[in-house]
């Protein structure tokens, strides 16, 4: 299960992100993961609580947005959904595709709270 | 800062990531900060460090990957025994617990050096990066890194090698890749291991094989080798000497 050390990751950017910011707490935080990028969101989903004990980012939302797997086919040139174990492209076939998402493991946003409210200049 | 980088965004996915802006007042009155990050960024840039230490000593990094007992261990001693002498050769290896890998190497006067993982599944850029202290890399030329016999979470770790290689043994069966695509998507070339076996167990078919990788859009070439009998070492050392040549060629080209 290497969920448990991509979280610890999650968490130390949250943390720095958290701190840049002067935050007392994140309230959430959204990921985003394609089902090509070797997470299972539910795996994340459990180990998040015990990565994120005693951190700014303890009992924080966790959202996780699914992306969808797409390819480009690099004969026709036609963009088609896929699954993971068939990236083939839909209109004709051919299995020479470039995938255009579904592999990404990536921290999207963080929600803060912030003790002081500041003011946002324009 | 509350700045982005971005590293993840390719003009394929911008679309469906890409959000409103950068810093947004949510209703709460809390504040929503845009990150865009990825989640391996720590473990990518030690890796793009380990790169740069085998580039700067001429190094060809080589993972290896495969489910427990595919046969990493068996093929690095043969490829010992037969890889031509002015190729030479260091080995890190990465397992849960033992030294025996390591010993293993050793016995045939190979330098290798074992990291015990412990509870991690897979070896990460960070420990390799240790390993490399203990390693004189103007002394080799290919480094070979055997990684924990596992066919899911290593894929998802850099760690700064110049090839993949995933064995897949034939007592597995034909269809691991439609069933570990990330892994096999990983592969720059794609060992069918244990192929004396092939007889034996012959409901593994070598071409219902490559079919599942082609349907993971897969390019990687395959080789079909026996550490045993031997048979498929001249392709695979064949392949060596070609990526040391490509490697060599490569670095000369970014110095001029
Ligand atoms: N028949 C046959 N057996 C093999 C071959 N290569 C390895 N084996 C056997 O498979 C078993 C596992 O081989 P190893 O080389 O230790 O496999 P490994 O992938 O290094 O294993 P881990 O490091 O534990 O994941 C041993 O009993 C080997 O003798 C081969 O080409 N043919
Ligand atoms: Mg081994
Ligand atoms: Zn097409
Ligand atoms: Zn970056």
């Amino acid at each position: 299960m290497h969920e448990l050390s991509i979280c610890q990751s999650l968490i130390k950017q949250i943390t720095s992100v958290a701190l840049e910011c002067s935050a007392q707490r994140v309230t959430s935080i959204t990921v985003a993961i394609g089902a090509l990028s070797g997470v299972e969101a539910e795996l994340l989903k459990n180990a998040y609580p015990i990565a994120s004990a005693g951190t700014v980012a303890e009992n924080a939302e966790l959202i996780i947005e699914a992306l969808p797997v797409r390819v480009k086919c690099n004969q026709c040139g036609s963009e088609s959904d896929a699954l993971p174990n068939k990236l083939v492209c839909k209109k004709c076939g051919d299995w020479r595709t470039t995938l255009l998402s579904g592999d990404e493991l990536m921290l999207m946003s963080v929600e803060l709270e912030k003790i002081q409210e500041t003011k946002v200049i324009h | 800062m509350c700045d982005t980088c971005g590293c993840n965004i390719t003009h394929g996915n911008e679309n469906l990531i890409r959000p409103g802006g950068k810093l947004e007042k949510t209703e709460s009155g809390k504040e929503a900060v845009t990150v865009l990050h990825s989640l391996l960024h720590e473990n990518d840039h030690t890796a793009q460090h380990n790169r740069e230490h085998f580039d700067q000593h001429n190094v060809l990094a080589i993972n290896l990957m495969s489910s427990p007992g595919a046969g990493k261990t068996s093929l690095l001693e043969a490829t010992i025994q037969q890889l031509d002498d002015n190729i030479r050769i260091a080995v890190i290896e990465g397992d849960l617990e033992t030294e025996n890998d390591a010993e293993r190497i050793r016995k045939h006067g190979v330098k290798a050096i074992q990291i015990t993982t412990g509870s991690a599944c897979h070896l990460d850029a960070h420990m390799i990066h240790q390993a490399l202290h203990n390693i004189n890399l103007a002394e080799f030329d290919v480094v070979f890194i055997e990684n924990v016999g596992n066919l899911v979470c290593p894929a998802s770790f850099d760690l700064g090698q110049h090839q993949n290689v995933v064995l897949l043994s034939v007592p597995e069966g034909d269809d691991k890749p439609a069933k570990y695509p990330v892994m096999f998507r990983t592969a720059d070339l794609v060992m069918i291991s244990k192929s004396d076996l092939l007889p034996v167990l012959d409901d593994f078919k070598v071409a219902k094989a490559k079919s599942y990788l082609r349907d993971i859009a897969s390019v990687a070439p395959i080789i079909e080798l026996s550490s045993k009998d031997k048979s498929g070492m001249p392709l695979w050392l064949d392949w060596i000497r070609q990526q040391v040549e490509k490697r060599k060629k490569h670095l000369e080209q970014s110095v001029d």
